[in-house]
């Protein structure tokens, strides 16, 4: 069995906090560029200049003040064996990251007592065990403005894909101006309550524009974009066809008495890096 | 061309901008976000003196980024800012006269903004580094406590801004998308 030390965790967690909230993936810089070249408002173009400008601004500065809960998701081979306590090798790699890459510290511990943890500690922290002996680790550093606007349904099944999409527009468009459009849209259908929210999380992962493999849902993600970039509410919300970037769908097995239906929103800051140990 | 405006504002200066004119701003502005705007309110509640000269203010609804050596401020965008809904109107009644953030406003902060001639400007959300550059100086002035929610004295030059609501009550989250739906509908 392959040995791999906690130590190495921390290292890697350390460095995709920093890399995740000053460099952001290819695919999101270019899905920005292509809605840029095809938004038809000059307003909205400007604005979409800028966004460019400051995500090309580099030198180590985070491209957004709110850098975010560390979302750290690792998929673990069963045939790795990690010497040390895992949960606590990936909060010291948050802890280093966010120390070292002047990164703001935004986690309280306590909901209602408010008092901040000082490092950006505990991470959201999502393990999966998945066949072969390596690890991936992915950080998602996620904002709260965008969060904020997320939304959950336990639809019922006479609701179908109608109240799915409805669903989905009546999210974005109530958002409107708060979570810094152009967004990206992560949709969780099916699974439980919490499966069906770590759904829509998930699909903010994917690489941008990249599709359900199921042309059913392909085709969904696609009709839901055109629907949001149709409401108008633009970059900022001060008006325009680009509202969102992207819509993403992830789908589970559900009930025979649920529909639930997730929505996470991200902002144009789509953040998450990955590395392979 | 961007209008230029100085902060403070004067009651002259906020009532002349209208929703969707694009400025850029130069001088003072103060920082707070959730954390200090309750601590701000407890004091008026007692009728103590505000932590800075609250008289024309601009307060930026922001939490930046820590410093890197030889920086004046880190990455430094607006937060959203109807978390500051409960509290802005007691602010603006003191005096406050111009609100950086992003996001839609309630009705009891517009009332306030008719009220008392008060502007709220939109910084970009998500361009924190960009806007991080108008920024020339940072000092603290109080709740060090709270960290990136610390209240900060900035000084900004030609900090890009848009009027997003001025001080008649006109939105442009409404009129901006009604403008382009509108437009949208005749090229179609």
């Amino acid at each position: 069995m392959r040995e791999l030390s906690a130590g190495a965790v921390t290292e890697a967690v350390a460095r995709l906090c920093i890399r995740a909230n000053t460099h952001l993936t290819e695919d999101v810089t270019q899905a920005i560029a292509a809605a840029r070249e095809a938004e038809d408002w000059p307003a909205a173009r400007e604005i979409l200049d800028r966004i460019l400008e400051n995500d090309a601004i580099g030198g180590g500065t985070p491209i957004c003040q709110d850098t975010g809960m560390a979302c750290v998701f690792l998929e673990v081979g069963q045939d790795v064996h990690i010497t040390g306590d895992l949960r606590a090798a990936v909060d010291e790699g948050v802890r280093r990251g966010y120390a070292d890459g002047y990164l703001r510290k935004s986690v309280v511990a306590d909901p209602l007592d408010r008092v901040n943890t000082g490092d950006n500690t505990p991470a959201m922290l999502h393990v999966e065990l998945v066949p072969g002996d390596r690890i991936k680790i992915t950080v998602a550093p996620k904002g709260f403005g965008s969060e904020n606007m997320s939304r959950i349904a336990m639809l019922k099944p006479s609701d179908g894909v109608e109240g799915v999409k409805a669903f989905v527009v009546d999210t974005v468009e109530q958002a409107g101006p708060n979570p810094c459009p152009p967004i990206v849209v992560g949709v969780g259908i099916g699974g439980t309550f919490d499966q069906c929210a770590l759904l829509a999380k998930k699909a903010l992962l994917r690489d941008m524009g990249s599709h359900h493999q199921k042309p059913f849902y392909a085709e969904l993600e696609d009709e839901l974009l055109e629907k949001i970039n149709a409401l108008g509410i633009g970059p900022q919300g001060f008006g325009g066809r680009t509202t969102a970037l992207a819509v993403h769908i992830e789908t589970l097995p559900t009930h025979i008495a649920g529909l639930p239906c997730a929505v996470n929103i991200n902002c144009h800051v789509a953040r998450h890096q990955t590395e392979v140990l | 061309m961007a209008r230029q405006i100085t902060a403070p504002l004067t009651k002259e200066a906020a009532a002349s901008l209208r929703a969707g004119e694009s400025v850029l701003l130069s001088g003072t502005v103060y920082t707070a976000r959730d954390a200090a705007h309750k601590r701000l309110c407890a004091l008026a509640a007692e009728g103590k003196p505000m932590p800075f000269p609250i008289q024309g203010a601009v307060i930026y609804f922001v939490g930046p980024t820590p410093a890197r050596p030889g920086q004046a401020i880190g990455s430094a965008g607006p937060t959203t800012s109807y978390r500051m809904d409960a509290y802005s109107p007691t602010l603006l009644r003191l005096g406050q006269l111009g609100m950086i953030g992003k996001g839609r406003r309630g009705p009891e902060v517009i009332q306030a903004m008719k009220e008392t001639g008060a502007v709220y400007f939109g910084a970009i959300g998500g361009a924190g580094a960009l806007l991080s550059r108008c920024v020339k100086s940072a000092k603290l002035v109080c709740y060090e406590d709270l960290g990136a929610e610390a209240v900060r004295e900035l000084e900004v030059e030609n900090l890009p801004l848009t009027v997003v609501i001025d001080s008649q009550g006109n939105n442009l989250y409404e009129t901006g998308r009604a403008a382009y739906l509108a437009w949208r509908k005749q090229e179609k």
